[in-house]
This record gives C-alpha cells, structure tokens and sequence, in this order.
C-alpha cells in the first residue's frame, strides 16, 4: 500500500509517502530527498549488483533518483513506491552496463548451460549462523565477493528477490523475464552461493571459486 | 510420494519460498529427516538468504548520501525555480487573458456605461473614494485635472460610480485600466 507510513526520520511532521508525493507533486521539490532517503542504499545496492563497480554504482543510483524525481507524476498509487524506485534503478544500471561495459567479459558461470539442473557440489555442514557474523567486515566482503562471481542474470534475480525483497512477480516484471525464469534462476544463485559460501562459514575460507555442474561429487 | 536427492536440490528454493504442492513438501520433509547431505543443503541455502537479506549487507561508499544530496539539490532546485518561473508567468497570463476577458466583456455586456468609449476599470477598489460630476462620464481622482464640471461635482466610493456607469479617469486612473497598461 503507498500509503504506509515508512522510516522517514522527521516525527515532526510523520508525513507518510503518499503525502509527500502528492506535496512533491504539488511544487514542494525539495521534500523529494526525504521521500527517497529510506531507499537510498538499497537503490545503491540495486545498481551495484549490476554494475559491480561503486564508482559505477553510485553514478547510476543518482541518476535513477533524477530520472524518479522527473517521472514522479507518473507513478501509479497501485504499486509500492520502493519498487517503482528499484525498478527505474535497474533500467538505469542495465543501460549503463550497456553503454560502458560492453567490452567486459561476464564471470565464466555466466555462460554455464542454464538448461541442465545444479547439482550442489559442497555438503559442508553450516546450520548455523553466529548472531555475529555479518558485525565482521571480513565476512561481509567474502559475501559481496561471492555474490559477484555470479553471472548478471543470476546476480540481478537473487539481489531483487533476496536482497530488495521483491517479490517474484516484481522482479519477473522488473527484469522482463518470466516468473519461472526467475524461480529457475533464483534457485541456481542461492545454491551457487551456498556452494561457494558453506566451506568458510563452515570451516575454513575456500580461496578457489568453483562451480561444477551435471557431475555429482560422490 | 518419494523423492530422491537430485529431486529435492530442483525444489529446495520452492520449498524456502513455500511455492511448492503439499503432498511434495512433505515427501521433501520426509527426505530432510533421512539424508544428511540434502538437510545440510537446506540449511546453507537458508543461510544464505538470510545473511543476504540482512539490511547490514548493504554497503554504501562513504560519502554517498552527502553527494546525493548535493546532485539533488543542484539539479533539481534549478528545475524548481523554473517551475516558479513557469507558475509566475502562467498566473501573469491568467491575470492578463482574464483582464482582457473582463474588459472585453465588460465593454460588450455594459450598455448602461456613460461612454461607448470608455473602458471599465479592472480591480478598483469598491471603497475607494472618487469624484464624478454630474454631467461626465468617468470618474476621477479628486486632484485630477481633468475632471469636467468642477461646478457640480460630488465624492462617492467607486463602486457606487460603477454601477452609475462611470468608467475610470484615463489619467488619473490608469492603473485600472489594462488595455491602456498593455498599450
């Protein structure tokens, strides 16, 4: 619902997102930065996973919320204004890459067959995650370091269904892609990244990246 | 209903999503409780959307939201200002179209004007005091030089000179004429 009230920091005026859209709308721009300053790093985030690269990143997310700022007159109240947000994000990123990274070679699992099924190759045991773990920086860069190894088109369904919280028919819709496309590819990240993660968090850190497919490791 | 490991790996995200048939579900809880490999596999690939979905997971450059404040404000304050611009000048029209379009119709629809010359005036104010004499046919200031008959005139509010059918003085009150101002 549009009109829920977000994690705008300003109980002075508890303006939820509805209001300051129509105000926005109304001539009062300068509320606009309030009105995206809860998304900000997931806009950041969203342009990242696609560009990996934050000089990249960054560019990009501003330019999406300039780009959210010009069309706010043609959002629609039927639709969560965060995924509006996210969404104009990744046309951005996507257009970027395109523009200025045609040249760049995708990770070698990006050209991995997508027809077979995955077969997990690490049965490491990793049940639990201490309270802890992501408080070390350590451990939150092997995860972003993982999490862009994977080839674009599993990076982008995993950050919007598992990072932005989209759901799978926003980041169908998002994406232009099926439902099933994304459902068959949101599978293969998360064990892709559950193989490359499980050995460290279970153990001890791999240093080799390492996908193996159609072979059972047993 | 028996599933194999190979089975279970192809719809362990469905499961995580609850996206699956619940005859398969339980036949996939059936195999957690039996394999350890798929149980493992369970755990980690939950782990894995966990720890990705903690907000913490998201860095951002340091700096970032300072400069995006400072690019919102530089591009979008100019936009604003041309949007007063816009505001100003689109309310400056209305004023002058809905002037001309008083004056106008005011000059076609108020025969009972003194003179068929004369312009009603646009935003006199209605306790305004002015001078009339009896035989003219606008209204004045009371220095205005050119009031006509000074022998028989009087002081009235302009409202009441209006709807006597005086029309403003083209001298003396000319600022409520806008056909005059335009000219």
């Amino acid at each position: 619902m549009l009109g829920e009230v977000t994690s705008l920091n300003n109980p002075a005026e508890q303006l939820n997102e509805e209001a300051l859209i129509r105000r926005i709308r109304e001539g009062e721009h300068e509320l606009f930065y309030e009105l995206i300053r809860p998304y900000e790093r997931r806009v950041y985030s969203a342009a990242f996973a696609i560009l990996r690269n934050q000089s990249d990143a960054e560019d990009a997310a501003q330019e999406a919320m300039l780009k959210a700022f010009k069309h706010i007159g043609q959002f629609r109240a039927e639709a969560r204004f965060s995924t509006w947000l996210i969404q104009i994000t990744v046309n951005e990123a996507r257009m970027w890459r395109r523009k200025e990274h045609a040249h760049l070679v995708e990770p070698i699992v990006e050209r991995e067959d997508a027809e077979g099924n995955y077969i997990p190759r690490d049965f490491a045991d990793w049940r639990e995650i201490p309270s802890e773990t992501l408080e070390r920086k350590e451990i939150r860069e092997k995860l972003a370091e993982a999490l862009e190894s994977l080839g674009h088109i599993y990076r982008e369904v995993f950050v919007l269904r598992d990072m932005q919280h989209l759901s799978i028919d926003e980041t169908a819709k998002t994406l232009g892609i099926s439902t099933a496309s994304v459902k068959t590819r949101l599978l293969r990240a998360r064990l892709m990244l559950r193989d490359l993660l499980a050995p460290g968090l279970g153990g001890t850190w791999s240093t080799r990246l390492h996908f193996a497919k159609g072979t059972k490791p047993w | 209903m028996v599933v194999n490991c190979e089975q279970v790996w192809q719809e362990i995200s469905n499961y995580l999503e609850d996206d699956i048939d619940p005859s398969l579900r339980a036949a996939m809880e059936v195999h957690f409780g039996q394999c350890d490999r798929c149980r493992s596999v369970l755990e980690g690939t939950r782990n894995v959307i966990e720890l990705y979905g903690d907000e913490r997971m998201i860095d951002v450059p340091l700096g970032f939201s300072y400069r995006l404040q400072r690019r919102l404000e530089e591009s979008i304050q100019p936009t604003r200002r041309g949007f007063l611009g816009w505001m100003v000048a689109a309310a400056a029209a209305v004023v002058a179209v809905g002037s001309f379009e008083l004056a106008r119709s005011s000059i076609f629809r108020q025969p009972d004007l003194r003179s068929e010359h004369a312009q009603p005036g646009v935003g006199v104010p209605p306790e305004m005091m002015v001078v009339v004499s009896t035989d003219g046919k606008l209204f004045h200031a009371a220095a205005c030089p050119f009031i006509h008959d000074k022998a028989h005139v009087r002081s009235i509010v302009a409202r009441e000179a209006l709807k006597e059918g005086y029309a403003p003085c083209a001298r003396c009150m000319k600022k409520y004429l806008p056909l005059l101002r335009l000219s």
